[in-house]
C-alpha cells in the first residue's frame, strides 16, 4: 500500500475511535511537553550561563605573556621552550603584530598597577586597571550606576562598589547588609578623584636628586637608562560598578578603573620596566602581559597556537569552558531521562490503545486480509496508526512544553523584577530540540507499536472473519 | 463432469484441482475432519455449487481454495497454483489479483463509504488514485449502485450491501469468483437479484463461480454442476443444466 493511501486509512481509523486515540496522543503530549520543558530549562541555562561568561570577557580572551616571565614556573612547555636570551620581549611591536592575526579583534596590554588615589584630602591605596573601550559589553558593567567612560582617553575613572564603600568611609561590617551600588553612587558620581604615580621617562642626562617638597620626582634606577618621576592625573567619577569585573583574578584584581589610552599615556611604572631594562638594555616600554580578545570563543584554540609559535606564553579558559560543557551535558542527560520516562509511561498507552484497536477491529483485519491486503499491509496500518499518534502527540507536546517554559519564565522574571534583580531569559527551545522531540515522540510511538502491529499482522484471516 | 454450451470455450482448462484435499481441526481430545479427502477439478468458467447441510465442511472448502486457510495434507491447485507451497505474502497477491469473495454477512468495512469499500483492494494492489475512482464507479454502476457511492454502509439495505461486496469482489477483475452464501441473509427477491447478477458475470465475464450454500433449489436454478459435501467428504458431484429466471427464491 502507498504512503498517502497508508496514512489517509491510518488517520480514518484514528478518527474512527476519536475519544480513546485523543486521551492517548494527549498521554504522548505530556511525555513530549516534560521530555522538552527539561531540555528546554537545560538549555536555558546553558545558554544563560555561557551568554554570562562570554560577558565576563573570560572566554573568548587569551591572555599573552612572554616565556621569559614564564620559565621556571615548572610547565612542561615552558621548561622545553627558549632561554630567556632567545625568546620574545613582549613589546608594542609585537602586541600589533598579535592584533594582526586572524580572529583577533583587539589585542591591548594588560595596564595595571598599584597607586594612591586622593579623595577629599584622603589618601587610599588601591590596584588600577585600564580597560578597553569594548570592556563596556562587560557583564560587570551592564547595570553600573552612572556611564562608562566616554572616550577612550578621557581623565575619568570608574569604581568597583567595595572602593566606592571605602572613599565614603561605608564598608559594611561582616555579616551587615551591603549599601547598593546607588547610593553609594549618588555623592560620588561627578566629583574629582586625584591619581598619584610613579611615571616611567626617559633617561636624564643626569639624575635629580629626590624632592619630596615638588609634585614631579625623578630617581635613578640603578644606572639604567631612563627616570621614575611622580605625576598627579585628575580623574572625575562617572561610574559605580555593582559587580565585580575583576571576579576571577583573585587577590590582584582592581578596583579601579580607567580607559586604556588614557593609561598608556600616563606611562605608569611598570613591575617589569626594570627588569626588562637591565635584561635588554632597551628604554621601550615592555608589557607584562596583553589580552588579545578572540572574534569567537571557538577559534581560542587556534589562535592560542598561533601566539605560541611566535614564541609567547599564553592561557586561556577553554578548559575551563571544557569543563562547563562536560557538566551541562550530564545535565541534559539526566532532565532527558527524567523527561523521556513521561514518554515511556505514553507509550504503555500506545500499546494498550492498538491491542485494544485489534481487539475491535478483528473482523475488519480479516476482511481486509481476505480481500487481498497482506500481512505487511495490516503491519503498516498499525505503523501508521502508532507513528500519526506519535507526530501528533510530539507537535502539541512540543508546543506545550514551549508554553510550559513561557509561563514559568515569566513567573520566575516577575518573581525577580519584585526583588529588584534585573529579568533573564533561561528558557531556550531550539530547533534542533523541536525536531528531536517530534522524531523522539514518532519513534517511540513506531516502537509501541511493533508487538500490536505484529499480532495484527499475523491474524488467521478465517478466525478473524468469524469473529463478531 | 458436464459442460455448459454458453461457456464451452472456457471449460478447456482446469481452473481448480484438488487432489485427496484435507483440513483438520483439533479441538481438544476431538478431532474434526472439515475436510477430508476431497479431490475434486472446476473448470474456467464453470458455475459451480457447493451444497451440503451445516458443518458439512462447504466453507471450509472454499475457505482453503481462497487460501485464507491452508490443507492439513492434500493439495489443491488454482490457476496453476499450488496454494499449500505459497508464502503469505504469495497468497495475499493470490487473494487480491485472482480471487473475489462474496460472504453471507457482506463483510463491508462500516467506516468506510460504499465507494471507499469497492476500492480498497485496488489501494492494496497500489492503483493510482484517478485510475482508483474510475474503476470504483464503474464496478458500483455495474451493480447498480453509483447513486450510493457516498453512502456508509449502514445506509444501504442489505441487497445494495451485498452489489456493494459484489463490486468490491469484481474491482480487481479476478478469474475466480467465491460467494459463501451470497443470499444467506437476504429475502427472496433480493436475492434473486443478486444472484442473477452472479451468473450474468460468469456467462459474459466467463469468470469462474464457486457457490457454498446450503439451498439445493438456488443451486439448480444457477450452477452448471453441484457438488455435495457432507462430514467433509465429497459425497455427489452432478451436473445441473441451469432454470431460467423468472421465478423467486424458494
Amino acid at each position: 500500500m502507498k504512503l498517502p493511501d497508508l496514512t489517509e486509512l491510518a488517520l480514518r481509523n484514528l478518527r474512527e475511535s476519536l475519544l480513546r486515540n485523543s486521551l492517548t496522543t494527549v498521554g504522548i503530549s505530556v511525555g513530549v511537553a516534560s521530555l522538552v520543558a527539561m531540555l528546554s530549562l537545560g538549555i536555558g541555562l546553558q545558554q544563560m550561563a555561557s551568554r554570562r561568561l562570554m560577558k565576563s570577557g573570560l572566554f573568548d580572551t587569551v591572555v599573552v605573556t612572554s616565556r621569559r616571565e614564564m620559565r621556571g614556573m615548572g610547565r612542561e612547555e615552558e621548561r622545553n621552550g627558549p632561554t630567556a636570551g632567545e625568546s620574545r620581549v613582549l613589546d608594542e611591536a609585537s602586541r600589533v603584530e598579535i592584533e594582526h592575526l586572524p580572529n583577533v579583534s583587539e589585542a591591548y596590554p594588560d595596564i595595571r598597577f598599584q597607586a594612591e588615589l586622593r579623595f577629599e584630602d584622603k589618601p587610599h591605596l588601591t590596584i588600577i586597571s585600564a580597560l578597553p573601550e569594548s570592556a563596556q559589553s562587560n557583564d560587570a558593567f551592564e547595570g553600573m550606576q552612572g556611564s562608562f567612560f566616554t572616550s577612550d582617553t578621557a581623565p575619568e575613572v570608574v569604581l568597583q562598589k567595595s572602593f566606592a564603600e571605602e572613599l565614603l568611609g561605608k564598608t559594611p561590617a561582616l555579616g551587615a547588609p551591603e549599601p547598593g551600588a546607588a547610593e553609594l553612587a549618588k555623592p560620588l558620581l561627578g566629583k574629582e578623584l586625584t591619581l598619584v604615580y610613579a611615571q616611567r621617562a626617559s633617561s636624564p642626562a643626569q639624575p635629580t636628586p629626590l624632592r619630596p617638597d615638588t609634585d614631579s620626582k625623578d630617581s635613578d634606577a640603578a644606572g639604567a637608562s631612563y627616570s621614575v618621576i611622580s605625576r598627579e592625573q585628575k580623574l572625575k567619577i562617572v561610574g559605580v560598578s555593582d559587580l565585580d569585573p575583576e571576579s576571577m583574578r583573585g587577590p590582584s584584581r582592581a578596583k579601579v578603573f580607567l580607559p586604556l589610552r588614557l593609561a598608556e599615556g600616563l606611562h605608569v611604572m611598570q613591575p617589569t620596566d626594570l627588569r626588562e631594562i637591565s635584561r635588554a638594555g632597551s628604554d621601550h616600554p615592555v608589557y607584562s602581559s596583553i589580552s588579545v580578545r578572540v572574534k569567537n570563543p571557538s577559534q581560542v584554540q587556534v589562535v592560542e597556537d598561533a601566539i605560541k609559535k611566535m614564541g609567547f606564553t599564553t592561557f586561556s579558559i577553554l578548559d575551563a569552558s571544557r569543563g562547563l560543557r562536560q557538566f551541562f551535558g550530564v545535565l541534559y542527560s539526566f532532565l532527558g531521562i527524567f523527561g523521556s520516562l513521561a514518554l515511556m509511561v505514553a507509550s504503555i498507552g500506545i500499546v494498550n490503545t492498538l491491542v485494544m484497536a485489534i481487539l475491535e477491529r478483528r473482523r475488519e483485519i480479516g476482511i481486509m486480509k481476505a480481500i487481498g491486503a497482506s500481512d505487511g499491509d495490516v503491519k503498516k496500518l498499525f505503523f501508521a496508526e502508532a507513528g500519526a499518534m506519535g507526530i501528533l502527540g510530539g507537535l502539541v507536546g512540543v508546543a506545550l512544553g514551549w508554553a510550559i517554559g513561557q509561563i514559568i519564565n515569566f513567573g520566575t522574571n516577575v518573581y525577580l523584577k519584585r526583588q529588584s534583580l534585573p529579568a533573564e531569559h533561561f528558557w531556550a527551545v531550539p530547533w534542533w530540540l523541536v525536531g528531536g522531540a517530534i522524531l523522539f515522540s514518532a519513534g517511540v510511538s513506531l516502537v509501541s507499536g511493533l508487538y500490536p502491529a505484529g499480532r495484527a499482522a499475523k491474524l488467521d484471516p478465517v478466525q478473524a472473519l468469524r469473529y463478531e | 463432469m458436464t459442460t455448459v454450451p454458453a461457456v464451452s470455450a472456457a471449460l478447456s482448462t482446469v481452473a481448480i484441482h484438488s487432489d485427496n484435499l484435507c483440513r483438520h481441526y483439533r479441538m481438544g481430545e476431538t478431532l474434526i475432519r472439515a475436510v477430508d479427502g476431497v479431490s475434486l477439478e472446476v473448470r474456467s468458467g464453470e458455475f459451480v455449487a457447493l451444497l451440503g447441510s451445516s458443518g458439512s465442511g462447504k466453507s471450509s472448502m472454499l475457505n482453503l481454495i481462497a487460501g485464507l486457510d491452508s490443507p492439513t495434507s492434500g493439495s489443491v491447485v488454482v490457476q496453476d497454483r499450488d496454494l499449500a507451497k505459497l508464502s503469505r505474502e504469495e497468497l495475499a497477491k493470490y487473494r487480491l489479483h485472482v480471487v473475489g469473495m462474496v460472504f453471507q454477512s457482506f463483510n463491508l468495512i462500516a467506516s468506510m463509504t460504499v465507494a471507499e469499500n469497492v476500492e480498497l483492494p485496488l489501494r492494496f494492489a497500489e492503483v493510482e488514485r484517478s485510475k482508483r475512482d474510475n474503476m470504483a464507479r464503474e464496478a458500483l454502476e455495474r451493480v447498480g449502485l453509483r447513486t450510493r457511492m457516498g453512502h456508509r454502509p449502514s445506509q444501504l439495505s442489505g441487497g445494495e450491501q451485498q452489489r456493494a461486496a459484489l463490486a468490491r469482489a469484481l474491482i480487481n477483475r479476478p478469474q475466480l469468483l467465491l460467494a459463501d452464501e451470497p443470499t444467506g441473509n437476504l429475502d427472496s427477491r433480493t436475492g434473486t437479484e443478486i444472484m442473477e447478477m452472479v451468473q450474468q458475470f460468469n456467462r459474459d465475464l466467463g469468470m469462474t463461480i464457486v457457490m457454498v450454500t446450503h439451498e439445493r433449489a438456488l443451486a439448480e436454478r444457477y450452477a452448471q454442476r453441484m457438488i455435495f459435501l457432507a462430514d467433509g467428504r465429497l459425497i455427489d458431484d452432478r451436473a445441473n443444466i441451469p432454470q431460467p429466471s423468472g421465478g423467486g427464491q424458494s
